[in-house]
C-alpha cells in the first residue's frame, strides 16, 4: 500500500476531504461534525433525508453558506485547505457547482447565461486542466437543443432545459470536480432518464460530487454513498451494500425503493 | 398648451435630474445589496469641484470649452471619491449590514460639515455658462435652457448605461449579479471588481447630477446632495431596485408628477410624490421592474 501511495499519490489521496465540519445558519445547527473522503474517479452520492444538510455541505466547501453562518472544520481540495479562499477561487481551480435550483440567470438569454460562464483570463491556462477556450462542443453536444435556444430568455426555458442549462454551463470550463445538486428534482420521469445518461457520460472524464434523492438513479450512476443523518455521516460505502439492505436503506433514508425504475 | 408644454418639459428636466441621482443608488443597492446614505456627498463633491475647478483650474471656467473641462474634473472626481469610499470603506463591511448603513450616514455627515468648514454654510453662485440661463422657445412655450440640459444629460446617460450593460462583460456580469450575486462567484467570476466599477459609474453620475443641479439652481451649497438624495431613494424604491429602465420610469414619473402639482396646487408636489410612493409599495412592493420576491439569497 505505501509503495503504491509514493508512486502515485493523486490516485490514492482522495480528491476531496471533509473532516468534522460543522455548521451553524441562524442559530440552528446544520451540520455537526461531517467527514468523509470523495475518491477521484466516480460518482460519489450524497444522501440524507430533506433538511439533513446535504445542500449545505455543497454549499459550505464552496464557501457559499449564508452571511452570518458559522463553519468549522476542515475541508482539503486536492490536499490543500479551502478555508479563507475565496469562492470564484476555488471554482477557478476546477470545483463545478451546479446548485439546487439550477441558479440559472433568468433575465439572461441563454447564450448570456453560457458566456457568462467563459474565463477570459491567461492565468486559467496554467490552472485545472490547460485548456483555455470555452469548451462549447462538449456543452452542445450534450445538449443541441440550447444551440437553437441561444436567443431565448433562460427563465421561459421548461425546468429540463433551465437544468441542462446548467450543466453545460459548468462543463464549459476544465472541472475536476463536480458538485451537483438535485440535478432531477422536479423533473418529469423521461427527463430524470436523460440527467442520469448525462451524468454518467460526464463521470467518465469528471468525478462528481452529486445530491440526490432518485434512488434509482443513484443505484445507476453511482459508486460510492455517503448518508447524512442527524448532521453527521451515518453510512459511508459502497451504493450497492446500503440500497441491497433494504431495512437500512428506510431506516436511513425513511422510504423504499422500487429497483424497476429508470 | 404652452403652459402644459413648458411643465411637461421642466417636468423631465427634474425627472432627468432625479435619474441621474437614482441610477447610481439602484445599481450599487441591486448588485451589492449596499443602502449607500453617502450617494449624495457625491454630488456635492461634483458640484464643489467643478466650482472649484472653472474658478481656479487653468483651462477651465465657466464658458464654452472651458466649462465643459470643469464638468469633466467635476465627474471624475465624484467617480474617483466614490471608488475610494467603495475600496476604503464599504468593502470590509460586505457581509454587516447595520454597519455599512451606519458608515455611510456617518460620512454623508462628516462630508457635509466638511464642505461647510472648507467653504462655508452660504450658498455660492454657481458658474454657468450665459446660455443656461436663457430660454429655448418651443412651439409657444419658454423652455430654461438648464432643464433641456438637464433631459438631454440623462437621456445620454441612460442609453449609455443601458449599451454598457448589454454589450460589456463587465455588464453581463453586473446584470447576473443584481439577480444572483452568489451564482455568480460560483461560476469562478470576482463579482467584488464590478462592485467598485459600480460605485465609480454611480459616484460619475451623481457628480453630474450634483453638477448640472448648480447649473440649475445657479447655486451651489454643501447640503444640496444630501436633499436631493431623498428623492433619490423615493425614485429607486417605485423603479424596482437594480433596474436602470424602472428607474428612469419612475424617474420620470415623480418628475412630471412633481412639476404638474405644484404649479397647480402649490406645494403639494412633493406630498403627492410621496403619496405615489406609497400606493406602489402596497400595490408593487417590488417597485415597477422589480421580480416579485426578489432573487437575493
Amino acid at each position: 500500500m505505501s509503495a503504491v501511495d509514493a508512486a502515485t499519490p493523486s490516485s490514492v489521496r482522495p480528491l476531496l476531504s471533509i473532516v468534522d465540519l460543522r455548521v451553524r445558519i441562524a442559530g440552528s445547527q446544520i451540520l455537526q461534525g461531517v467527514s468523509f473522503d470523495v475518491p477521484a474517479t466516480g460518482v460519489t452520492v450524497l444522501l440524507g433525508r430533506n433538511g439533513v444538510g446535504k445542500s449545505t455541505t455543497l454549499k459550505a466547501v464552496l464557501g457559499l453558506t449564508p452571511a452570518g453562518s458559522q463553519v468549522t472544520g476542515e475541508v482539503l481540495f486536492d490536499g490543500v485547505p479551502t478555508a479563507g479562499q475565496a469562492t470564484h477561487h476555488l471554482v477557478r481551480q476546477g470545483l463545478g457547482y451546479v446548485p439546487e435550483d439550477r441558479g440559472i440567470f433568468a433575465g439572461l438569454t441563454v447564450a448570456e447565461n453560457l458566456k457568462l460562464a467563459e474565463r477570459t483570463s491567461s492565468s486559467l491556462r496554467s490552472e485545472a486542466s490547460g485548456r483555455a477556450e470555452p469548451d462549447y462542443d462538449t456543452a452542445y453536444q450534450l445538449f443541441p437543443e440550447l444551440r437553437q435556444r441561444g436567443r431565448q430568455r433562460a427563465g421561459t426555458l421548461s425546468g429540463g432545459q433551465q437544468q441542462m442549462l446548467a450543466i453545460a454551463r459548468v462543463l464549459l470550463n476544465p472541472n475536476r470536480l463536480l458538485l451537483v445538486d438535485e440535478p432531477t428534482k422536479g423533473l418529469a420521469p423521461r427527463l430524470v432518464t436523460e440527467v442520469a445518461d448525462v451524468v454518467t457520460r460526464i463521470a467518465e472524464s469528471v468525478p462528481i460530487l452529486l445530491v440526490e434523492q432518485n434512488l434509482a438513479l443513484v443505484r445507476r450512476v453511482g459508486r460510492d454513498a455517503v448518508v447524512l443523518a442527524s448532521g453527521a455521516v451515518a453510512y459511508s460505502g459502497p451504493i450497492g451494500a446500503l440500497l441491497d439492505d433494504e431495512e437500512r436503506t428506510r431506516s436511513l433514508l425513511g422510504v423504499g425503493h422500487h429497483r424497476a425504475a429508470a | 398648451m404652452s403652459t402644459f408644454l413648458l411643465l411637461l418639459l421642466t417636468g423631465l428636466g427634474l425627472a432627468g435630474l432625479y435619474f441621474l441621482v437614482a441610477s447610481g443608488l439602484s445599481l450599487v443597492f441591486g448588485l451589492a445589496d449596499v443602502l449607500n446614505f453617502a450617494h449624495g456627498l457625491f454630488l456635492s463633491v461634483g458640484a464643489y469641484a467643478t466650482w472649484w475647478a472653472a474658478t481656479s483650474l487653468p483651462g477651465a471656467g465657466s464658458e464654452g470649452f472651458g466649462f465643459v473641462l470643469a464638468v469633466a474634473f467635476g465627474v471624475a472626481a465624484g467617480a474617483v471619491v466614490a471608488s475610494i469610499v467603495e475600496l476604503v470603506l464599504i468593502r470590509p463591511l460586505y457581509k454587516r449590514t447595520i454597519a455599512q448603513v451606519l458608515v455611510t450616514v456617518g460620512l454623508s455627515l462628516a462630508g457635509v460639515a466638511l464642505l461647510q468648514a472648507i467653504w462655508g454654510a452660504d450658498a455660492r453662485p454657481f458658474p454657468r455658462p450665459a446660455w443656461a440661463s436663457r430660454v429655448t422657445v418651443i412651439g409657444d412655450a419658454s423652455v430654461p435652457n438648464s432643464s433641456l440640459l438637464l433631459a438631454v444629460a440623462a437621456a445620454v446617460v441612460l442609453a449609455g448605461l443601458l449599451a454598457f450593460l448589454r454589450f460589456t462583460r463587465v455588464g453581463l456580469v453586473i446584470r447576473a449579479g443584481v439577480e444572483d450575486r452568489s451564482m455568480v462567484t460560483a461560476l469562478g467570476i470576482d463579482v467584488r471588481k464590478a462592485f467598485t466599477l459600480v460605485f465609480a459609474l454611480g459616484g460619475a453620475a451623481a457628480a453630474l447630477a450634483g453638477i448640472l443641479a448648480g447649473v440649475q439652481f445657479s447655486v451651489v451649497s454643501p447640503g444640496q446632495g444630501t436633499s436631493l438624495l431623498i428623492f433619490g431613494f423615493i425614485v429607486v424604491v417605485i423603479g424596482g431596485m437594480g433596474s436602470i429602465t424602472g428607474t428612469a420610469w419612475a424617474a420620470a414619473a415623480v418628475g412630471l408628477l412633481q412639476q404638474f402639482v405644484n404649479y397647480y396646487a402649490s406645494g403639494l408636489g412633493d406630498i403627492c410624490v410621496v403619496a405615489l410612493l406609497a400606493v406602489v409599495l402596497l400595490v408593487r412592493p417590488q417597485g415597477l421592474a422589480g421580480v416579485a420576491g426578489g432573487a437575493h439569497a
